[in-house]
């Protein structure tokens, strides 16, 4: 196909300077049909001095740059640091999210405490376990060095341009089919109106092809600018909800978009229920039967079942527990069980539960050290008081009347009396009949 | 499109003449005609626009098996102790794998040179996207409470808490997140000039802002060409070790627990290896109808469909290699749980899952040693689907054999699949060939600039030679 025959009025030349024209001009495009006698006209071109040149070809066409002087890219050195930066980055996350903590003094202020790492203990690993984190950084690496490449190329190719002049000449479409295209452009400071043409004329090719600037708005239309706006700020709804909703105060309940099972369709104490004739969610106690911790007013026998004799502690065992060697065995078993986990199997206060605590765990400050048995104060206690800290708590210890059957809080009492005699005993309380095995051992 | 002349032998081997890679007599401007006109005829071939319904019609139905679960639960897979990870883990590893040959292509092949890439580079590379996409959608929905999954990256958060870097899961995370990002720019950094030429051709006020919009302006400068190629051979470098890497991550899911079956050094390579396999067979299960449907088959040569073929036997024989290397190291090991591992993938309860693997991987392929069937289209396309089915099987026998009989032979159970999790595994597949056909009819199906720059030149088009 005849590249000149086209007879493109506008774009054949007039050799005359651009204000003749209704349009500024931009510069000028020769096309050529085949990919070798651009060596020749890049040759020239280059030769004319002319630096504001290039050529558009429809494929990457090796040497040429090389023909017209396009000096090696920086881009290498910019993806080197690119993935650098990746790396160091991926090195510090990795290592600062897993191994850092900022807690106690250390701490960050308040609105950046969310900020502070968090020492994950896996498997007894150490905290900067590098082999573990190698693919992690590796990708950031990879990441970071395809992102710089491929938007630090557009960025040196000053793209994206929609704008170009040339983007507007109909022949130039061609570009991107089977055509090549040489262009000057009217800002180069060898530009000449009517010698440049004539420089064009002698490197092959097609007539040169002139280029108008671009006249008028090229800005996208109204309505579309509009949309943009509107649906930049619904965009921003979101967005401005959640921060006022950070930032203020309300009475209302808090939304609550997931669930989980946090709130449970279930009654609760003095809500109504309309099932039931009076409206209670709670239902009271049903007709003739008794209900757990109510079973005083059926024994009756408050030294048993309270520890009070005549309205104050009972000092003795109440009748019904005989005081044997069985209880003795039973109350050291029960005890073991329950008491012991704070108590201490010996009483001091030192059992697994306040060990685990003492082991400089500090801030803990609504823990109560367990007492000690064989403190004064309780060992001076009546066993009917005893039997009322074990059923009803003290301080931090909860009761156990819901646990521990009453048969079994008395034996308790008696290992205990018998605990606290045994670590404050002299050889004169041992029976005389076993305390000269005793002096034997000696 | 009738003028093109039939489709000639370029499956010779003669070292002192380089086989044509476009054939049919084209030039610059035929071939770029013959690349658009897939989207600029007014309507698709018909079998277009009914497979189209119907992939639309699967992924609609895959939509609601997701919100189905979300709604109600993971209870609705067949998941349950032992095995826990069922077919998410599967499908999810399936599509990871069929991604890398598009990787391969664009990136391996192209640092080795190798010209017959530039026909199957661009619809390997969008399989590549898609089915990273598909992939990804699992582990998504795998983790139960999905409007949680955000943990998965390192965000601050009130809790002080973040991701635990030692985890192979994490690492998922970041090379499945970098593999889709850097395979998106390396896509999209492929496309833009051949967007310009859809530009440049466009008709219609909204295909030429679209294209306009997306091509950046291109405008084939040399200067522009000059970084464009430093940045693409640095994107072929970067992606290179990263699909390495990827399936090598995805392998360390099994590889660093301490389960029989699975704690074994062979997985990354073994891993890899299938993942290119599988890759390789569902492009020439892809590339073969693709071809016929949009009249390419002078761009997509019988030649570059026989190299792909030949990639298939060799991947095909290294799968086979490393199931055999799994037996030979269990045994060898003296190890008696890693054998009985082993010996009851092969003999016990999913026996049929094991065999059906075996013979798809590494037996069928085996026939490509003949060149009559690695030219033969219709025996190619069979034996691709057998490669696409051979390795989700593979994938199934590794997940649910190993987990089915952990260490508490009390705790055995078999793992039966409910509908969802077939559903989902067919609502994949829709996912991805709605992509696939959206942008076979919308996107230039070759990279119309690599291919023109691998032609003879204009001078010698001319003369009708392909020297």
């Amino acid at each position: 196909m005849s590249t000149i025959s086209a007879p493109h009025t506008h774009e054949t030349t007039t050799t005359t300077k651009s204000h003749d024209c209704a349009a500024e001009l931009a510069g000028y495009l020769v096309e050529f049909d085949a990919v070798d006698p651009l060596f020749d006209a890049a040759e020239q071109m280059r030769e004319s001095g002319f630096t504001r040149w290039d050529i558009h070809t429809p494929f990457p066409v090796h040497g040429l740059d090389k023909v017209m002087g396009v000096k090696p890219t920086i881009l290498p050195k910019m993806v080197f640091l690119g993935g650098l930066t990746g790396c160091l980055l991926g090195l510090f996350l990795t290592n600062y999210t897993n191994g850092v903590e900022l807690l106690g003094e250390n701490a960050l202020p308040l609105p950046f405490a969310q900020f502070s790492g968090y020492q994950f203990q896996i498997s007894g690993k150490p905290y900067f376990s590098l082999p573990a984190f190698i693919p992690v950084i590796f990708e950031l690496t990879i990441l970071f060095s395809a992102l710089t490449a491929v938007f630090g190329m557009l960025a040196l190719n000053n793209l994206p341009f929609f704008t170009k002049p040339m983007l507007a000449n109909e022949r130039f479409r061609q570009v991107t089919n089977d055509k090549f295209f040489v262009y000057v452009d009217a800002s180069d400071p060898r530009f000449h109106a009517t010698q440049t043409v004539e420089t064009l004329r002698g490197i092959g090719g097609s007539e040169p092809i002139r280029v108008n600037a671009r006249t008028g708005s090229i800005a996208p239309p109204k309505w579309m600018l509009a949309a943009g706006v509107i649906g930049a700020c619904f965009a921003l709804i979101p967005l401005v909800v959640i921060v006022k909703a950070r930032n203020s105060k309300s009475r209302e309940p808090r939304i609550h978009i997931i669930q989980d099972m946090d709130n449970q369709e279930r009654y609760k104490g003095q809500m109504s229920n309309d099932i039931f004739r009076d409206g209670r969610a709670m239902r009271p106690e049903v007709a003739a039967t008794v209900a757990r911790g109510d079973i005083r007013a059926i024994s009756g026998d408050v030294h048993y079942s309270e520890g009070l004799e005549n309205g104050a502690w009972a000092t003795t065992f109440p009748t019904r527990i005989e005081i044997n060697a069985d209880l003795l065995d039973r109350g050291e078993e029960r005890f073991g069980v329950y008491c012991a986990p704070c108590h201490g199997l010996d009483g001091y206060g030192n059992g697994a539960v306040a060990a685990r605590y003492m082991e400089g765990r500090e801030g803990w400050a609504n823990w109560v050290t367990p007492t000690s048995l064989h403190d004064q104060t309780v060992r001076d206690r009546a066993h009917g008081h005893l039997f009322n800290t074990i059923s009803n708590g003290i301080r931090s210890m909860p009761p156990y009347s819901a646990s521990i059957p009453i048969e079994d809080r008395w034996a308790i009492v008696s290992y205990v009396r018998a605990l606290q005699k045994s670590s404050n005993a002299t050889l004169s309380d041992v029976p005389a009949d076993v305390r000269a095995e005793l002096e034997a051992r000696e | 499109m009738a003028t093109i002349p039939a489709e000639i032998d370029n499956t010779f081997e003669n070292p002192r003449q380089r086989a044509p890679l476009v054939v049919g007599g084209h030039d610059y401007r035929s071939l770029t005609e013959q690349v658009s006109y897939v989207s600029e005829a007014r309507r698709a071939p018909t079998s277009w626009y009914v497979l189209f319904a119907i992939s639309v019609g699967i992924l609609g139905a895959f939509g609601a098996m997701i919100g189905y679960l979300v709604l109600t639960g993971v209870g609705v897979w067949g998941v349950n102790t032992p095995v826990a990870w069922g077919f998410a883990i599967i499908n999810f590893v399936f599509w990871v794998g069929i991604g890398h040959a598009g990787t391969l292509i664009s990136a391996i092949l192209f640092l080795f040179r190798q010209n017959w890439r530039t026909a199957i580079n661009r619809f390997a590379e969008a399989m590549t996207i898609f089915a990273v996409i598909c992939a990804g959608t699992f582990p998504g929905i795998h983790v139960g409470r999905a409007w949680l999954a955000y943990w998965l990256f390192p965000i601050p958060n009130q809790m002080a808490m973040w991701p635990q870097f030692r985890s192979p899961l994490l690492w998922d995370v970041f090379a499945v997140g970098t593999y889709f990002t850097v395979s998106l720019l390396f896509w999209y950094v492929g496309l833009i000039p051949d967007l310009a030429t859809f530009r440049d051709r466009a008709t219609g006020k909204i295909k030429r802002f679209a294209y306009g919009l997306f091509s950046l302006g291109w405008n084939g400068s040399t200067r522009h060409w000059h970084r464009y190629e430093r940045a693409y051979l640095i994107l072929a470098a970067l992606a290179t070790p990263l699909v390495l890497s990827v399936h090598s991550v995805v392998s360390f899911d099994f590889a660093v627990s301490q389960l029989p079956g699975w704690h074994t050094t062979i997985l990354p390579p073994y891993f890899v290896a299938g993942a290119i396999f599988s890759g390789f067979g569902m492009v020439v299960t892809l590339a073969v109808p693709a071809r016929e449907l949009f009249g390419l088959k002078d761009i997509i040569t019988m030649r570059h469909l026989e190299n792909m073929n030949k990639i298939i036997l060799a991947t095909g024989t290294i799968v086979g290699y490393a199931y055999s290397m799994e037996f030979f190291i269990a045994w060898y090991s003296g190890v008696e749980f890693e054998k009985f591992a082993f010996v009851s993938r092969a003999l016990g309860p999913y026996a049929a899952a094991y065999w059906t693997m075996f013979i798809c991987n590494a037996f069928i392929p085996q026939i490509f040693w003949f060149k009559w069937a690695r030219t033969n289209i219709w025996l190619m396309f069979i034996v691709s689907i057998f490669v696409n089915i051979g390795m989700w099987f593979e994938r199934y026998v590794i997940v649910v054999t190993s987990l089915s009989t952990d260490f508490l032979p009390s705790s055995w159970h078999p793992y039966v699949p409910t509908w969802v999790d077939i559903g989902m595994l067919v609502g994949s597949f829709g996912l991805f060939f709605t992509f696939f056909l959206l942008f076979c009819r919308y996107l230039p199906i070759v990279a119309l600039a690599e291919v023109k720059a691998v032609m003879p030149k204009k001078e010698e088009q001319a003369a009708g030679g392909h020297a």
